[in-house]
């Protein structure tokens, strides 16, 4: 692993990472009996591309729900930007500025491409809902300003043709890349991704592996993410955390994980007491 | 040779006519490209100030007269710019087909020895990159683009608009040197060099002078009534002739706007939105709009249908003639009206050519059915017959003379002849000036007169003094009996089936004829969704056995349609097999414009081409197939090979008589 200060490290592919933005601590999240998370901590960092695995049912997504704002944990505590955060609901954590996808997509299906992802442009406008019917003044510029940034989103993506498709007509994989617009037009500081790959062909895999490393290139965005598919986790991330039966077994680099004989385990299967 | 010594007003050469277009009608747009949504537009005098900064800073990075600029993109103003900066800094702009593999691109890099190299994106910075090693006087690398090229080695790649920018900050130095450069150029001095595909052989750099494609441009302006006030939608790849003649030639002379379109996909909306007046597009363009109408009617409700099929009809029966100009009943003309407020208007709009004064379309022939589906719903589509060597132009169709078998009359200022051996020769200005680097290949297109071989047969049509052309000159062979066997136009008849993508036919030094066809996957598709037929690939609809029958129809109706010509009769298709895959560029079996490479076929398949001639029903085959990434694989597939009716030559015979 590389020099691991507070303020940050760099990345074998030369990139700054800069100090700690979320801390997880001690988090157990259970659901009456059954332990989802068991006493988990790790942190994200700025810049960073930071990936959760682990086999089915490890509690992978319960973590993301986490952070998200969607569970509560009955232990532990979330720390963002130096501080704890205070139960909260789950649109109040992402105007803070945590987006996220879904891993079965949750997109307005009768709406277009181009409405879907200005959707994501809620927390930017501040007009009022009266403003927005007479649409004059604030309210157009606000549009005007919002769509600008949305285009420059679509530009990003590359889905200038799909502009004004209704979501419903379109394949899945172009569905994930617009619901990654989406969350990226909230300019989130931190970007969680549930299963980016799920379900895609290594064409499309590939592709959103280009999106996702253009985009934390591009615009330094901290990237959370869950994945199955270990070849991408391993070529995308610069930190992994390993998840199993609700319990953390590996925390480090790619290589470092790779190396892990717990991780070994659990992917390869031996017999549980 | 007839050639003007001089052109009028000093306009001889591309950057002459950016200086005058800029100064005479400097606030007209001269460039709009589709951007984050919206359509950014360049007036002539914003155009000019940006190539000057780009020659600029070219200058400022060791531009030397004579140097060669790779260009490698899609249709951006960045590219033309980029174009004329290169001229005016007394370069040779060389456009590249920017979806051509590492390979091919290293071999035209190497041939003409770019120093230089403006490219789009990470994509094409990667491929040269990758065979950088072998290119020793490539130095510098421009990209527009910068997305993902943050992290790489900056010392020789730079990004378009800081070489711009260091072009202005460098004003006071270059400026001088520019001016002298620009001034130095005229008539004689090379406009640009431009790779042939290579349908046979490696590519050939032609080059072509200010001559050349200013005289070219200016009397196909002419010819057709070209003003500044001209929409046009650059789309075709920049390294192709005919998008430097409309896109900078034309567009140059006449002073008219080019729209780039946001991207390939969105072309047809973007089609759409700007509404060319003056419009390209080769045969397959026309065919995949004509078959994606017919689908989607297929699908519409029934009084549309009906509505839409007996407009069709009347505008089949009268559309033409009403275009050309002819006599037409009074009641047919209110009809026709009818059905443009109704079918024809409405049509137009969505296919995007409602304000086409002047549609052309070239490269290969185009079915009749297509033809004439257009022009019936008056668009002005016509055809016209050229060449790279030719700087395009070699005949046009004027207006109201359109036919879909012949391509036209000699161009204004081109001599045409044939040969006994049925060539086809032409001289003219937009004759090329030479092959770079392959005087061979120079003294062997073009004789001492002038004249060009086109490699091309073909006859003048009697009465009309129209061109009509038969094949590549040298795939007109013989069969084993000794008479003509014409593939391209035995191919030509079965590709004007929706349903048939490509076909290859062989029969030289044969008893027969027979031929490879490649299913077209949407219509067939479609076709398959309509009739209940499910399929897993393409492959396997390929090789349906419904899908071969409807194929052998065609095939059979193909081959009576040919019987109906004394001179081709026996050239009807005997036995065929619909191939498990899709002709390819990226498998070296089509050009990068689409035509089949004959020899690289029969060779890859030889052991099919073998099956169709020693009688056996089916053949297992594998073949060897390269992604899109550059990695190969293969597919392995069984095959049918069917016999297809043909009409006996004698009844044939007594048909015709």
């Amino acid at each position: 692993m590389n020099d691991m200060s507070p303020d940050g490290y760099t990345t074998e592919d030369g990139r700054s990472i800069g100090p700690v933005v979320m801390e997880m601590r001690n988090i157990t999240l259970r659901f009456g009996g059954v332990v989802a998370i068991k006493d988990i901590s790790f942190d994200i960092r700025e810049g960073e591309i930071r990936a959760i695995i682990g086999p089915n049912g490890a509690g992978k997504s319960s973590m993301l729900n986490v952070i998200s704002g969607f569970y509560k944990p009955q232990e532990g505590e979330v720390w963002y930007m130096g501080e704890k955060r205070p139960a909260m609901k789950p649109y109040q954590v992402a105007q803070q500025g945590i987006a996220r996808t879904f891993q079965n997509i949750a997109l307005f299906d009768g709406m277009s491409v181009l409405d879907n992802v200005m959707t994501g442009r809620i927390r930017h406008m501040s007009s009022g809902l009266f403003a927005q019917a007479i649409w004059k003044g604030r309210a157009e510029r606000e549009e005007v300003e919002n769509r600008a940034r949305v285009e420059r989103i679509i530009d990003f993506l590359e889905i200038q043709h799909i502009r004004k498709t209704p979501v419903g007509r379109l394949p899945y994989g172009l569905k994930k890349r617009v619901e990654l617009a989406r969350a990226l037009a909230a300019e989130p500081s931190i970007l969680l991704l549930d299963e980016p790959m799920a379900g895609m062909n290594v064409e499309e895999k590939e592709d959103m592996s280009r999106f996702i490393l253009d985009l934390n290139d591009e615009f330094g965005t901290t990237i959370a993410l869950i994945e199955h598919d270990m070849g991408v986790v391993m070529d995308l991330s610069d930190r992994v955390v390993v998840m199993d039966y609700g319990k953390k077994i590996g925390d480090g680099s790619p290589d470092e994980v790779r190396r892990n004989q717990d991780v070994i385990d659990a992917y390869l299967g031996v017999a549980h007491d | 040779m007839a050639q003007p010594s001089q052109a009028t007003d000093g306009m001889d050469s591309v950057p002459a006519l950016l200086q005058r277009n800029a100064t005479r009608f400097g606030g007209k747009p001269a460039y709009r490209e589709k951007e984050f949504g919206i359509w950014q537009s360049w007036t002539w005098a914003e155009a000019e100030a940006e190539i000057e900064a780009l020659a600029l800073g070219l200058l400022n990075l060791g531009v030397e007269t004579g140097d060669f600029v790779a260009i490698i993109g899609r249709n951006r103003p960045h590219f033309y710019w980029a174009m004329v900066a290169a001229q005016s800094a007394g370069a040779i702009p060389v456009p590249l087909y920017q979806d051509a593999a590492a390979e091919e691109m290293a071999y035209v890099m190497d041939h003409c020895g770019a120093r230089y190299a403006i490219v789009e994106d990470q994509e094409q910075v990667d491929k040269l990159i990758e065979v950088q090693e072998g290119l020793h006087q490539l130095e510098h690398m421009i990209y527009v683009d910068p997305r993902g090229l943050r992290k790489y080695d900056h010392s020789k790649l730079h990004r378009f608009i800081d070489i711009q920018q260091q072009g202005r900050a460098a004003r006071h130095e270059f400026i001088d040197t520019l001016k002298a450069r620009r001034e130095k150029l005229n008539y004689d001095s090379v406009c640009v060099m431009l790779y042939t595909s290579g349908t046979t052989g490696k590519p050939k750099g032609v080059v072509l002078s200010n001559r050349n494609i200013i005289e070219a441009s200016k009397s196909s302006a002419d010819f057709d009534h070209l003003s500044r006030d001209e929409e046009v939608l650059a789309y075709l790849p920049m390294a192709w002739v005919g998008d430097f003649i409309f896109s900078i030639g034309q567009a140059y002379w006449c002073g008219f706007c080019v729209n780039c379109p946001e991207s390939p996909e969105t072309m047809q909306t973007d089609l759409r939105e700007i509404g060319p007046t003056y419009y390209f597009a080769p045969p397959r363009v026309f065919e995949t709009q004509l078959t994606n109408v017919m689908i989607r009617m297929e699908d519409a409700t029934r009084l549309k249908k009906a509505l839409f099929d007996h407009f069709m009809a009347l505008a089949r029966r009268v559309g033409p003639a009403i275009l050309d100009g002819h006599a037409v009943s009074g009641m047919d003309r209110v009809r026709y009206a009818l059905g443009h407020a109704l079918i024809y208007g409405p049509l137009k709009d969505t296919l995007g050519l409602s304000r086409v004064r002047v549609g052309y379309t070239a490269g290969e022939a185009i079915g009749p059915e297509i033809f004439d589906f257009y022009r019936s719903l008056g668009i002005n589509l016509k055809q016209l017959y050229g060449q790279t060597e030719a700087s395009v132009f070699i005949t046009l169709q004027p207006d109201g003379e359109v036919r879909s078998d012949t391509v036209g009359v000699p161009a204004p200022g081109v001599e045409v002849r044939i040969d006994p051996n049925g060539e086809v020769y032409y001289r003219g200005p937009g004759v090329f000036e030479y092959y770079y680097k392959n005087a061979e290949s120079t003294a062997k297109t073009k004789d001492e007169d002038g004249w060009v071989a086109t490699g091309d047969a073909g006859f003048f049509e009697e009465g009309s003094g129209h061109l009509r052309i038969i094949d590549r000159a040298k795939d007109v062979g013989k069969m084993a009996d000794g008479r003509m066997f014409a593939p391209k136009y035995v191919e030509n008849k079965l590709k004007f089936y929706p349903n048939i993508l490509e076909a290859v036919v062989f029969g030289n030094d044969q008893e027969i004829c027979a031929a490879f066809l490649n299913i077209d996957l949407t219509a067939v598709g479609n076709w398959a969704e309509r009739n209940n037929i499910g399929y897993a690939s393409y492959q396997e609809l390929a090789g349906h056995p419904k899908v071969l029958d409807m194929i052998q129809d065609h095939v059979e109706e193909a081959n009576r349609s040919l019987s109906q010509d004394p001179m081709l009769a026996h050239c009807q298709v005997h036995r065929f097999l619909v191939l498990h895959k899709e002709l390819d560029a990226d498998d070296g079996e089509m050009t990068r414009t689409r035509k089949v490479r004959r020899n690289v076929i029969s060779e890859k398949f030889g052991d099919l081409v073998t099956a169709l001639y020693d009688g056996s029903r089916e053949i297992h085959t594998t073949t060897e197939v390269t992604y899109e990434d550059g990695r190969k694989g293969s597919i392995s597939a069984t095959l049918q090979i069917r016999d297809a009716a043909v009409v006996p030559l004698e009844t044939a015979k007594a048909a015709a008589e």
